[in-house]
């Protein structure tokens, strides 16, 4: 669905994005990493129009996008990481506004509006103002806001920042619903345990190249046994070897993902996902 | 709904959902034109009189005869008063002016009068600074009442002038300098004048009162009636009517006409830069990026804000308009469609001018800067606040090619001026190129990031 090609970007000397290149299939989840100032920003903004790129393309649905009036930019849905919403309006018509901003209208915009408020929950409240809304509630809608016109591909830009657990739970089942339905998502992130839960593939940028990209799995097994930071141990450890482990300094605690996760991208960028450039 | 509508539709929602700020652009150019309007006049009514004092420090019949005078005078509102408090309310301000007449000036006067070699008079005139305008009025004022006078008591035939003209005759017989023939006929002008003043003397004593008493005060108006030649005095030889030209015979001019124009202009600009500002802001936060992700051109995207701008400040402009008609008098005397078409073509050009200083400006903080310059001299210069005939020559001129002297100018026209369509052509066909030469520049201009 999404194809993105030896993408470019220079800001002056800086030189942004360096030949980034991933593609997402319909139905994936693509999680995109990197610590801040690694270029998943410039890339997600020359994916959805926003940035020219110096050198490379980007394909959607096997068009390629050309020009700010492109009618393939509605194949893409973008949440940004800031909620874009418009307070003064009620929910409906902030979907309502996005919705025909991407061509959608009439009795089909209506319909896809009420399936989007369906979608996150949000379908009794499509008559308030976003102001009134939770942090949780505005990030859904923040999402629904995306999805109106019923694009091919989400862009998704840090879309659970400030969410309590519950919300969170709740928009990730949004995404694997969609997911479902066959869209291709990509998922810009700075929480390893979320790209862990969600994500089919991983894509790691760093210095505006792509230092890695597979499923979550295939990294792991590329990652050196010293340079792990939790072994798995086939077998049952006996009280002996629990003692003896403890005596070395090592805490056990029961097996989980995301810390080996987190190995790979320090082991690969030097650097944890939180870190400044 | 296409996407053009549905970007207007939304800047609509977000204007009239803060009533407040609705309600404060409409009050405040309001409240000022209501305080602009009274200070430049109001609604119709009598021209105030000038506040002034005469201090008669003479006391002679000639002078008694000059206060009277002035104090008859209609554009003034005069006060007898002694020399240190007519000087006291000019320093606060309470009179525009003071004039003092000096001791002996009445028979200075008259000497004077028949003999231009001897010392004139002075009359001290005491003035406001602050209010220097006034003056002019009053020297004009005293110009026509003390010739008036003084010219009457010297052919009045009065003591003071009988002897001035005596003394006159003598000194003339025993001038050496003079010729013969010369003198010769000045005595015998000397000698008509005597006989007007014995005439009219006898004619004063038979009516029971001095001899001109009772002259015209009123500018220009004819003197009294009396038996004698000249007993009236010297007078001006011609009167003065006072017409307002405006909409039509009869219609009084109405000062919030202006004020609201020019107000009504001020704040409708103020209102677009803040249109064009909050573009700016808009850019930096994330909605910007949720607009820009969608299929809308550059020309879309900035068409429809100054669409939706221009049809707020045009809706706004007729608010202000309907509060000018219905609360303060001002009336569309001229051509109504002109009217409704000034106010568009203003409020497109205003839209658009808003978002040329946002490109311009780049960023919320240069633009705000840039935006309090730009506006204040659009205003100033276009005459919203003080009329542009105050302005030096050239500026009067150079102000013909400033944006908001057509608003006012066509919504003046339309307005109290009482003229039609056709007289506002040229402004309207100037704003509307003003707004498509801002709205290609804003085209060109504007980044899509900061």
């Amino acid at each position: 669905m999404l194809k993105v090609d030896g993408l470019h970007k220079a800001y002056g000397a800086l030189q942004a994005v360096a030949g980034v290149s991933f593609d997402v299939a319909a139905g994936e989840i693509v999680g995109l990493l990197g610590p801040n100032g690694a270029g998943k920003s410039t890339t997600v903004a020359m994916i959805s129009g926003l940035v020219q790129p110096d050198r490379g393309s980007v394909t959607v649905d096997g068009r390629r996008l050309a020009g700010d009036a492109d009618p393939a930019k509605s194949l893409i849905g973008l949440v940004p990481q800031d909620l874009a919403l418009y307070d003064e309006l009620t929910a409906r018509a902030n979907l309502e506004l996005f919705g025909a901003l991407n061509g959608v209208t009439g009795a089909l915009l209506r319909e896809r509006v009420d399936a989007a408020l369906e979608l996150v929950g949000l379908a009794d409240r499509a008559r308030q103002s976003p102001a009134r809304f939770s942090g949780g509630m505005r990030r859904r809608l923040n999402i629904a806001a995306a999805l109106v016109h019923d694009p091919k591909l989400l862009l998704l830009d840090e879309p659970t920042v400030g969410v309590d657990p519950q919300s969170r739970n709740a928009i990730f089942d949004n995404l694997e619903a969609l997911r479902a339905r066959g869209k291709a998502l990509l998922y810009t992130t700075h929480y390893m345990e979320e790209a862990e839960r969600l994500c089919d593939r991983i894509v790691i940028v760093d210095h505006g190249r792509v230092v890695a990209a597979g499923t979550p799995q295939e990294l792991c097994a590329r990652l050196p046994a010293d340079a792990a930071a939790t072994h798995l141990v086939d077998g049952v450890l006996d009280a002996e070897a629990r003692a003896w482990l403890e005596a070395h300094g090592l805490r056990l605690r029961a097996a989980g993902g995301a810390g080996s996760l987190e190995a790979v991208f320090l082991h690969l960028t030097g650097r944890s996902l939180r870190d400044e450039a | 709904m296409s996407a053009f509508l549905a970007l207007c539709r939304k800047d609509f929602a977000q204007f009239l959902g803060n009533r407040r700020a609705v309600l404060m652009s409409l009050v405040a150019p309001v409240l000022i034109a209501a305080f602009l309007g009274t200070v430049l006049g109001g609604p119709p009514r009598q021209i105030e009189k000038l506040p002034v004092a005469v201090v008669d420090q003479d006391g002679s019949a000639t002078s008694r005869a000059i206060v009277a005078a002035i104090a008859a005078d209609a554009s003034f509102a005069v006060q007898r008063l002694e020399a240190a408090a007519a000087t006291d309310l000019v320093r606060r301000g309470k009179l525009r002016a003071a004039a003092v007449i000096p001791p002996g000036f009445g028979t200075a006067a008259a000497r004077a009068f028949f003999r231009p070699d001897q010392p004139r008079p002075e009359i001290v005139l005491q003035y406001d600074p602050a209010q220097a305008m006034a003056l002019a009025a009053v020297k004009g004022l005293l110009s026509q009442h003390v010739m008036q006078v003084v010219s009457r008591e010297a052919f009045g035939g009065g003591e003071v002038s009988a002897s001035v003209l005596r003394e006159a005759r003598d000194d003339l017989r025993n001038a050496t300098q003079v010729e013969p023939a010369a003198r010769d006929e000045l005595l015998a002008l000397f000698d008509s004048v005597e006989r007007v003043q014995a005439r009219n003397a006898g004619a004063g004593a038979a009516s029971g009162g001095p001899a001109g008493a009772g002259a015209g005060t009123s500018t220009g108006a004819a003197p009294a009636a009396t038996d004698g030649p000249l007993a009236g005095g010297l007078s001006m030889p011609y009167s003065t009517r006072d017409v307002e030209v405006t909409s039509g015979s009869g219609r009084a001019y109405n000062a919030f006409g202006h004020a609201f124009a020019g107000m009504g202009v001020q704040f409708i600009l103020l209102l677009a830069v803040d249109f064009g500002l909050a573009l700016l802001l808009a850019r930096r936060a994330g909605i910007w990026q949720r607009l820009r992700a969608a299929p809308l051109s550059r020309a879309l995207l900035l068409g429809s804000r100054i669409a939706s701008g221009s049809t707020i400040a045009f809706g706004l402009m007729l608010a202000i308009y309907a509060v000018a008609i219905v609360g303060f008098g001002v009336r569309i005397d001229g051509s109504v469609a002109g009217f409704v078409a000034a106010c568009a073509a203003f409020a497109l050009m205003a839209a658009s001018i808003g978002l040329l200083i946002a490109a311009l400006g780049g960023t919320p903080e240069v633009t705000r800067g840039l935006a309090i310059v730009v506006t204040l001299l659009l205003v100033m210069l276009g005459g919203a606040w003080v009329p542009s005939f105050v302005f030096p020559a050239w500026l009067q001129t150079a102000t013909q090619f400033v944006p908001t002297r057509w608003a006012i100018d066509a919504l003046e026209a339309t307005t109290w001026r009482g003229l039609g369509f056709a007289d506002i052509w040229p402004q309207l066909a100037a704003m509307l190129g003003c707004a498509v030469a801002c709205i290609g520049a804003a085209l060109r201009l504007f980044r899509w990031q900061e």
